[in-house]
């Protein structure tokens, strides 16, 4: 084939046209995009040191806000089982999922496409309209934001597992295959066994942000560790409100650095 | 230096047992990784058996709710209309949570950039890297809510609450996304550039830059979906307006769920489009790389 003769002039002259072009366009959107919604960039940064020394005046913990803790640490240890009872449950009827629409160890080819569109609805409701929806029946228990955080979590744990096992599944399950094995024994012995840890990470992952997440379900549904933060927030107890946020960030950290060590132990 | 290992012959001691037997194959690994993964298992099924188990439902009957869940599903999936509000408001409001999310976005990519260049490990100093690193972990374990709810007080309630409170999440969550990638980079492009003398931003965006732009296009459009979902969450539980405040008032207050359902069909479209879009985007990348 022949190639069109390119010089350094033009090929950089191209691509710095390209480069102005391209954050001429973004800028454009960001701006239009602040008009419309009436934001001021300027004010906007100006607020950031406003914001933080008011939390650093308001969410200062005082002795008294110590009496606090027991009733935080028992809606946020609430929090951390429901995330992580949510995303196990999850993760059942995920990879029972996953493993029939995938493609290649999907049974037929609209399972494969009911299993993504499933999957892509659930991912795609938001959390929000989970939230409320399950409220009006279920009422302000911890029923309601468990089930909140499973649906939502099965709709991303479905793409997720399904990724995994097209991933990384795919040669063992061939070669499983030619020895005779049966579907079954593909399934339990090969495909399982081999996307495991790929799984266990992302389970982990999930459990993090189902706690952040429990959070959001929390204010709306007044349950687990939200209800607490937005009580003190309304009731203007901001002393306690930090101590919350404390808590959420060193329980947030320390899934964090827990399931980072678990990954290195197991990938 | 030319050493001369392969030129050792290799010696082997003779066996003395009169018949070797080859060691056992074994056909499950014993190793540190299989007891952490049968310990990990073990434990989050038996803490969900707990939690199952002493879940507090307050005494609703589960049979009569799921019943009421049936008809409330029947009335958002089978029968959407626009309700009171109209569908031209509805359509106003994706509009400014589709903006919120866009120009959230935008911010936590730029701001984010540089902060990944400062923290990443292979360019800038330890120390540096080290505190922006921790910093954006702390804004990162907060939830986008609370961000939005602290920034609410601070500057009002409004548009640039809930500016303020996504991007801040969007930050530092694209700081590490970035910085991750940027560290990947083949230190002797970086170690190249040096020792020609070139200055550090001159490093970054002639060699950084270009190198991991697959990366970055494809992490910002994930960020572009993950900010549209919170911009609704955040207008929902903050009132910053946009969809997700109409959902709340819909849902919550004049309990329309008819309007639920269409603003629900709204807001799965444009999460299905953004995500057609960042699908096709690093199909596109990973193509031409």
């Amino acid at each position: 084939m022949k190639q069109p003769k390119v010089n350094a002039a033009k090929f950089l002259g191209k691509k710095r046209m390209m480069q102005t072009a391209a954050i001429a366009i973004i800028g454009g959107i960001y701006f239009i995009s602040c008009l419309v919604l009436q934001f001021n960039t300027v004010e906007g940064i100006m607020s950031v040191p406003k914001a933080f020394t008011w939390l650093a005046v308001n969410f200062q913990p005082t002795p008294e806000s110590m009496s606090y803790l027991p009733q935080i640490g028992i809606k946020l240890l609430e929090t951390i089982l429901m995330a992580i009872a949510s995303v196990v449950v999850a993760a059942v009827i995920a990879i029972v999922f996953a493993i029939l629409g995938s493609k290649v160890t999907g049974i037929s080819k609209s399972m494969q496409i009911f299993v993504r569109g499933l999957a892509s609805f659930f991912r795609n409701i938001p959390l929000v309209a989970w939230a409320m929806i399950l409220l009006f029946s279920f009422k302000q228990s911890n029923f309601t934001g468990f089930l909140a955080l499973l649906f939502m979590t099965i709709g991303f744990l479905i793409r997720a597992f399904m990724e995994i096992i097209e991933d990384e599944a795919g040669e063992s399950m061939l070669a499983l295959e030619a020895t005779g094995a049966s579907y079954f024994q593909v399934i339990f012995q090969g495909v399982i066994s081999q996307i495991i840890p790929s799984l266990i990470s992302w389970i982990l992952y999930m459990i993090e942000n189902n706690v952040r997440d429990a959070t959001l379900v929390g204010i709306l549904t007044g349950t687990g560790i939200g209800f607490v933060f937005d009580l003190y927030y309304k009731s203007f107890r901001f002393d306690a409100a930090g101590m919350t946020v404390l808590a959420i960030i060193i329980v947030v950290i320390v899934l964090e650095l827990l399931s980072n060590q678990i990954r290195k132990v197991i990938l | 230096m030319i050493s001369k290992d392969e030129a050792q012959p290799i010696l082997r001691k003779p066996s003395l047992r009169p018949d070797p037997q080859p060691k056992r194959i074994k056909l499950h690994k014993s190793s540190g990784s299989q007891w952490m993964i049968n310990s990990v298992f073990i434990s989050l099924i038996l803490i969900t058996i707990y939690t199952l188990t002493h879940l507090n439902t307050e005494n609703v009957k589960l049979s009569d709710a799921f019943h009421g869940l049936g008809m409330t599903l029947n009335q958002i999936f089978f029968q959407p209309n626009a309700g009171s509000d109209g569908i031209v408001v509805l359509l106003q409001a994706l509009g400014s949570s589709v903006l919120l999310a866009i120009v959230t976005t935008i911010i936590g990519a730029v701001v984010g950039f540089v902060l990944a260049v400062l923290a990443s490990r292979n360019l800038t100093n330890a120390y540096l890297g080290a505190g922006i690193r921790s910093a954006m972990a702390i804004i990162r374990a907060i939830p986008t809510i609370l961000w939005a709810l602290i920034f609410s007080i601070a500057v009002g309630l409004g548009p640039a609450a809930a500016i303020m409170g996504l991007s801040f999440h969007s930050i530092a969550y694209l700081t590490k996304a970035y910085s991750e990638s940027i560290e990947e980079i083949d230190q002797s492009t970086i170690e190249a550039l040096k020792v020609t003398g070139c200055k550090f931003w001159v490093i970054v965006f002639q060699a950084v830059w270009p190198t991991i732009i697959p990366s970055l296009v494809s992490w910002t459009f994930i960020r572009l979906e993950i900010n549209f979902a919170n911009a609704i969450a955040v207008g929902a539980a903050a009132g910053a307006g946009g969809i997700g405040y109409q959902l709340f008032v819909a849902s919550g207050m004049s309990f329309d769920f008819h309007e639920v359902g269409m603003i629900v069909y709204m807001v799965i479209i444009v999460a299905m489009l953004l995500e057609f879009v960042a699908v096709k985007i690093r199909q596109h990348y990973l193509t031409t790389k």
